[in-house]
């Protein structure tokens, strides 16, 4: 485990570039892939040794992270949020008759729909186009891929609301929030394909919530995870994201007895 | 020898402008539409050694981009200009080395450094030989009195200590020039005078030429034998403060607040400039009646919440010398 | 020269102090950064051990060119901030303040901040450089060690030069330009790996434009042995002089834009 743990270091700089969840540069994330692609090329050349993913699979993977990297794993706190708390207004927002965490789930949800759009399309076309992205293995595995897209969606949302909840008990959150996105980058395979993670740490990583992020949706894709095996995946992104939620909102409903008793 | 040479210096600014809404931002990432800022248009004047002299006008007249292009940051369009013998935008460093500045928006201390620590930075920048250095600075602590703030760090000093210590900072390589922005902005009363007292003590006692620019009028008259006058890039007067006052009617506003928003109000000597915001702007010449006998006479015939006695702010001022001026035939020169 | 030299002492030691002004906050910034970054080469080492080799290239090999990089990088990571931080600066209007000083406004930008918590990718990098060292075994000699401390040095001179270069643009636009922190970071991660197992475009631009092959790859091949061209790699980390002095003209031309304009 430790030893992947900070492969991300790359990505995480990668992840610091980035000044809002929506800021990716289009060229750094080409620039990324292709890198990685490279490497990874050269890596399997350098074997004839079996291996879990074919490298076409790999480069089918490596694009997609790029592409819906906005949606799945920024977690850049919902800035006014934390302004809000800071400054303490957030009182008021907890205190209107509205569900709160439904409020912040959305707001979540539509912060991520327009830039992924505006970048995963062209960025598909690109990479389809000029650097090996395939399309889907097949119809069932294309349909079971949108679904786990918008599987990802769900999760990920749930983790950044998650997140924001976190905030009204410590104020620590920032970091909080850049730690999960580091283990998050990590462990839904957005530095190295789950797969390729030594055989011993499989078992863990199919158990977290993460790989439901990018690994599921990205092996749906290819092939390399077959739409018979589509169903089990995603009881498990919605499970997790289910547990998230609920314990989101929890959070948030004691968060808000504990201010409104402490009198902000 | 004049320190300061400054013959028809001319320079303008383009100005990007932004296009409002969407449509106006995506214009504008192909073609900008500049604006043309004529920040000065052709400004002459000299000073000479010792002089502690005033630079005024209003917000926007040009005194910044002077100040600017005597400091050699700021390259003219056109013109002529020696500082200490040198053209201060060819010879930055050369220049920069011999003149102090303090801008009053902003410190030129480290912000979480103690003072003495800046002190000491700034004396490696400016390469103080340590013995005058260290003779200077000992004067000018005991000069401001800044003992007790020597260890504490900048961004804890209120702004009148702040200021004390930013002047000191200009002097410690023992400029013979120094150039003044609004060094006492935001200050309370008592700070400005301890302030002025200094600047004056500066300049009186240790030669030290001054360019004071200021929208404060009390700074002025409390410091300065001479006071240029700058507005729109064209300087309207230089001469003494005498001769400046003496253009100019003397006049004082008397700004009243009264119960009834919209009453009445008049009076024989201080006829109405105008009502703004609830209150209503009388004039009057204070050698005619003094405000005393005219607050009085309102007074009794008005109900009153509140009033005020003012000066004129600059603005107005320059407006009327510069309408006298076109009145009289003269450009302002 | 000589003052200059203790004047960016004297800034550093300003800088220093202020940062242990706050040891504790120190130790772990320098602690996160060691983790966010150490896990690197831990990385490389899986990948390898899973594919055997990276084009011939052993983990020892990947390591040296690994090391060499990170630390140029390191290093120049924790001169450059205030140039890092220009385009801030530059809109907050604090820049007039650097010109009013009779010193050159590099020095100044470079004195501004040594960042001290990268001592933290700083250490990993250089034990992945001396444990590579060792595994190399029977291939040193003085004059290759030089040459590590040359591609070093080299390396970090091209890095920082590439900061002062995105400072510069900030003269032109109010935002630092995505693409400057593409090419660096990107940079650092294709050097760490031998250049030519990336598509020849690639390669291309990396040697000719931003001269990193010169800092990093060509250098390795002189020390490990490896087929290169005849004189090339001894003095390619000269480069990286080249290339920040290139900036740093680069950067006086936007001063003096600077001056002319006004802000």
């Amino acid at each position: 485990m430790r030893s992947y743990r900070a492969i991300v270091s790359a990505r995480f700089r990668m992840l610091l570039q980035y000044r809002a969840a929506a800021a990716a540069g289009f060229g750094t994330q080409l620039f990324w892939g292709l890198i990685r692609v490279m490497i990874f090329e050269a890596f399997y050349r350098s074997t004839t040794a079996a291996q879990p993913m074919t490298l076409p699979q790999v480069v089918d993977y490596i694009w997609l992270g790029q592409a819906t990297f906005v949606m799945t794993l920024t977690y850049y706190m919902d800035l006014d949020i934390m302004a809000m708390v800071r400054s303490g207004t957030v009182v008021y927002e907890l205190l209107r008759p509205l569900d709160l965490y439904a409020l912040w789930f959305s707001r979540s949800v539509a912060s991520r729909a327009a830039p992924t759009l505006l970048r995963a399309l062209p960025m598909l076309a690109v990479a389809g186009l000029f650097f090996g992205l395939r399309p889907p293995a097949s119809a069932a595995s294309g349909a079971a891929w949108l679904l786990s897209l918008a599987g990802a969606l769900l999760l990920s949302c749930a983790i950044s609301t998650l997140l924001s909840v976190s905030l009204l008990w410590t104020i620590a959150g920032e970091g909080l929030s850049q730690i999960v996105g580091f283990a998050g980058m990590l462990l839904s395979g957005m530095v190295i394909p789950l797969p390729l993670f030594p055989d011993w740490a499989q078992a863990v990583l199919n158990v977290l919530p993460f790989r439901g992020l990018l690994d599921i949706p990205a092996r749906l894709y290819s092939g390399n995870l077959p739409p018979s095996e589509a169903f089990p995946l995603f009881v498990h992104q919605l499970a997790w994201t289910g547990g998230l939620v609920a314990l989101g909102r929890l959070l948030l409903a004691r968060g808000t007895r504990r201010l409104v008793v402490q009198g902000g | 020898m004049p320190q300061i040479v400054v013959e028809d210096l001319k320079k303008t600014f383009r100005v990007a402008e932004r296009q409002p809404g969407l449509w106006g931002a995506c214009r504008g990432l192909f073609a900008r539409r500049q604006r043309i800022v004529h920040a000065l248009d052709g400004i002459s004047f000299s000073v000479q050694p010792g002089e502690l002299v005033g630079y005024i006008g209003p917000n926007g007249a040009g005194k910044s981009t002077t100040v600017k292009i005597l400091a050699g940051i700021l390259v003219p369009d056109s013109g002529r200009c020696e500082v200490l013998g040198r053209v201060p935008w060819r010879e930055r460093v050369a220049t920069v080395a011999q003149i102090g500045a303090v801008f009053g928006q902003r410190t030129q201390l480290w912000w979480d450094l103690p003072v003495i620590e800046s002190f000491d930075l700034l004396r490696e920048i400016y390469r103080v030989p340590t013995a005058s250095y260290v003779r200077v600075r000992d004067e000018l602590i005991e000069m401001l009195d800044l003992a007790p703030l020597l260890d504490v760090p900048v961004r804890q000093l209120s702004l009148g200590q702040r200021m004390r210590c930013d002047l000191t900072a200009s002097l410690l390589h023992s400029p013979s020039l120094v150039y003044l922005d609004e060094p006492t902005i935001g200050l309370d009363a008592v700070s400005k005078l301890a302030l002025r007292g200094f600047i004056r003590r500066m300049n009186q006692d240790r030669g030290v030429t001054v360019l004071l620019t200021t929208h404060d009028m009390d700074d002025i008259e409390a410091l300065c034998s001479r006071v240029i006058v700058i507005s729109q890039g064209r300087i309207l007067s230089d001469g003494t403060l005498q001769e400046l006052r003496s253009r100019v009617t003397p006049e004082r506003w008397l700004i009243v607040a009264l119960v009834e928003p919209d009453g009445e109000i008049s009076d024989p000597d201080a006829p109405i400039i105008k009502r703004t915001g609830g209150r209503v702007y009388l004039r009057f010449d204070p050698g005619r009646v003094s405000a005393a006998d005219l607050i009085g006479r309102i007074a009794s015939r008005h109900a009153i919440r509140d009033l005020f006695v003012e000066s004129p702010p600059i603005e107005e001022m320059v407006a009327r010398i510069y309408r006298e001026e076109a009145a009289c035939g003269h450009t302002g020169r | 020269m000589r003052d200059d030299i203790r004047l960016y002492l004297r800034y550093v030691g300003v800088s220093v102090r202020g940062q242990m002004q706050y040891p504790a906050s120190f130790i772990m910034l320098s602690i996160g950064h060691l983790l966010a970054t150490g896990g690197e080469f831990l990385g490389i080492w899986a990948l390898i051990h899973r594919f055997g080799s990276l084009r011939g290239w052993s983990l020892a090999e990947v390591g040296l060119l690994y090391g060499i990089v990170s630390i140029a990088f390191s290093i120049s990571d924790a001169t450059s901030r205030g140039f890092d931080a220009f385009a801030g600066m530059l809109k907050r209007g604090d820049f007039d303040r650097v010109l009013l000083r009779p010193r050159s406004s590099a020095l100044q930008l470079a004195g501004q901040e040594l960042t001290m918590r990268r001592v933290g990718r700083l250490s990993q990098a250089l034990a992945v450089l001396l444990w590579s060292a060792s595994a190399l075994g029977a291939i040193w000699s003085p004059i290759k060690a030089a040459l590590v401390a040359g591609a070093i040095l080299g390396g970090a001179c091209l890095f920082f030069g590439l900061i002062v270069l995105q400072a510069t643009t900030a003269f032109l636009t109010t935002e630092s330009l995505e693409i400057f922190n593409t090419v660096t970071y990107g940079g650092v991660e294709t050097a760490q790996f031998p250049l030519s197992i990336y598509r020849p475009w690639f390669r291309r631009f990396f040697t000719a434009v931003i001269p990193l092959a010169f800092v990093s790859y060509f250098p390795a091949l002189a020390i490990l042995n490896r087929p290169a061209p005849p004189v090339l790699p001894w003095v390619a980390p000269l480069a990286g002089l080249i290339f920040l002095a290139i900036a740093l003209r680069v950067w006086h031309f936007g001063v003096r834009h600077y001056c002319s304009t006004g802000s």
